[in-house]
């Protein structure tokens, strides 16, 4: 029988199961490894040279060196472990969280004090919501890429 | 014999520990927050408990992906405040209550709950935080916790996360385990995390103040109708993050009313929209 996974139709989403889990191993022990600062100073030392220490997939490492946090989460990272990178990058859950969506920090920040992102439109995938695929990136940089 | 005097609710924001930690307390941004605390403060001095069971989740803080319990008691004498990237939070050590976790573990588990022992582990902002909302941050020359903390993290992080139902039942375990212990301790539940929040991906920010309110609405008048709710209707309409408020439901379960006796008084509510990325729900009820 199949395994229930009702939560794959939701917009902007990726639910981090027993699926994720495995595929985000290395990945998520690498940030984890982070909690100790003489990693945190040996990776920021040579970034390329510690992933490499590790049994993570090349897409895995290059999305890191990327900093690009909803690729990391495709490829079965979880934001939890993922905020290691921030904390040692110096940035706010805040910021890593804003960054996922396109926005400007100032953007997102505005959002967030505006009552945050409505569930209108942004339940379930073919929507028209704001998260929705057609609609990134989100902010200015989607004005941008409009014009 | 313990008996259990309250349940306190309440959302466990990082940068809420972040603004008590670098004293950004009384800004704009923050102030209606901490505003939301006082009457809880000075309820907390009015009713002091002996001890606090303290329902929260690990945010791969105490267990990294090389374990992942569902359920885990902290059964230690004290547990450590967690570097959680930005060093350790100035907050005192959590002082617990090794036998009456120990007693209810042994409960629990006799109850068909399979709990994880855990007798050493950091804690992370899901507990102190909490702690901070509701006592106060310590003076250096008082530099402890009001009273022992018993942990109990939930795994919130990886799918499947425990149903709504189970933290229900589960709650009504401990109360039996707590009520079965020998001396008589003055016991408040707390179950904390949610309110609405996603952090994650291009629906990142999203806040749901019409579920959260409903959600206040039923945990106090109908929380055995709210946990039979599926995790997909929190994801959906809470956000991904939004899912910790299952952990509610453990504390709420643990209320007399679930085993027959009056229904709790609501002494304190509030909601406010946003700190960081959260909508910030609180709620203190008190069993009659």
């Amino acid at each position: 029988m199949a395994l229930q996974k009702p939560y794959l139709d939701v917009p902007g989403t990726t639910i981090f199961d027993a699926e994720q889990s495995r595929k985000g191993y290395p990945l998520n022990q690498f940030c984890m490894s982070l909690m100790k600062a003489d990693n945190r100073a040996r990776f920021k030392a040579g970034q390329r040279a510690y992933l490499d220490e590790w049994p993570m997939s090349e897409d895995q490492k290059l999305a890191v060196l990327a900093r690009d946090l909803n690729r990391c989460i495709a490829l079965g990272g979880n934001i939890y472990f993922l905020a290691k990178i921030g904390a040692t990058d110096g940035l706010s859950f805040q910021q890593m969280a804003g960054s996922m969506t396109g926005m400007s920090e100032d953007e997102y920040r505005a959002m967030m004090v505006g009552g945050g992102r409505s569930p209108e439109g942004n339940r379930y995938a073919g929507e028209d919501g704001d998260a929705q695929p057609q609609h990134q990136p989100q902010g200015a940089a989607g004005r941008r890429k409009e014009a | 014999m313990a008996h259990i005097t309250a349940s306190v609710y309440t959302s466990h924001v990082p940068a809420i520990g972040a603004a008590i930690d670098m004293g950004k307390t009384a800004e704009p941004y923050w102030q209606p927050v901490f505003k939301g605390y006082e009457a809880s403060k000075q309820w907390m001095k009015d009713n002091p408990p002996d001890v606090v069971f303290l329902v929260y989740n690990d945010h791969a803080t105490a267990f990294s992906l090389e374990m992942i319990p569902t359920f885990a008691i902290g059964t230690a004498a004290s547990f450590q405040p967690a570097d959680e990237g930005w060093g350790p939070r100035p907050v005192p050590t959590v002082v617990g209550h090794p036998e009456l976790a120990a007693h209810i573990a042994q409960s629990v588990i006799q109850d068909d709950f399979d709990l994880c022992i855990v007798n050493r582990m950091d804690v992370d902002h899901g507990l102190t935080v909490p702690l901070n909302l509701l006592c106060g941050s310590p003076s250096p020359e008082h530099f402890s916790w009001p009273c022992p903390v018993i942990p109990f993290a939930v795994n919130v992080l990886q799918y499947p996360v425990p149903s709504g139902r189970r933290c229900f039942m589960l709650g009504q375990a401990i109360r039996r385990a707590i009520e079965s212990f020998d001396q008589p301790l003055k016991v408040q539940i707390w179950g904390t995390g949610g309110m609405s929040h996603q952090l994650q991906g291009p629906r990142a920010g999203l806040i749901n103040r019409e579920f959260d309110t409903a959600f206040l609405d039923r945990l106090i008048d109908d929380p055995a109708g709210q946990a039979t709710v599926p995790h997909i209707d929190y994801v959906r309409e809470a956000g991904s993050e939004g899912i910790e408020l299952v952990m509610w439901l453990i504390a709420r379960g643990a209320m007399s009313d679930i085993a027959g006796g009056p229904p709790p008084r609501v002494v304190h509510r509030f909601y406010h929209v946003p700190a960081s990325n959260t909508a910030v729900g609180h709620l203190i009820l008190e069993n009659q």
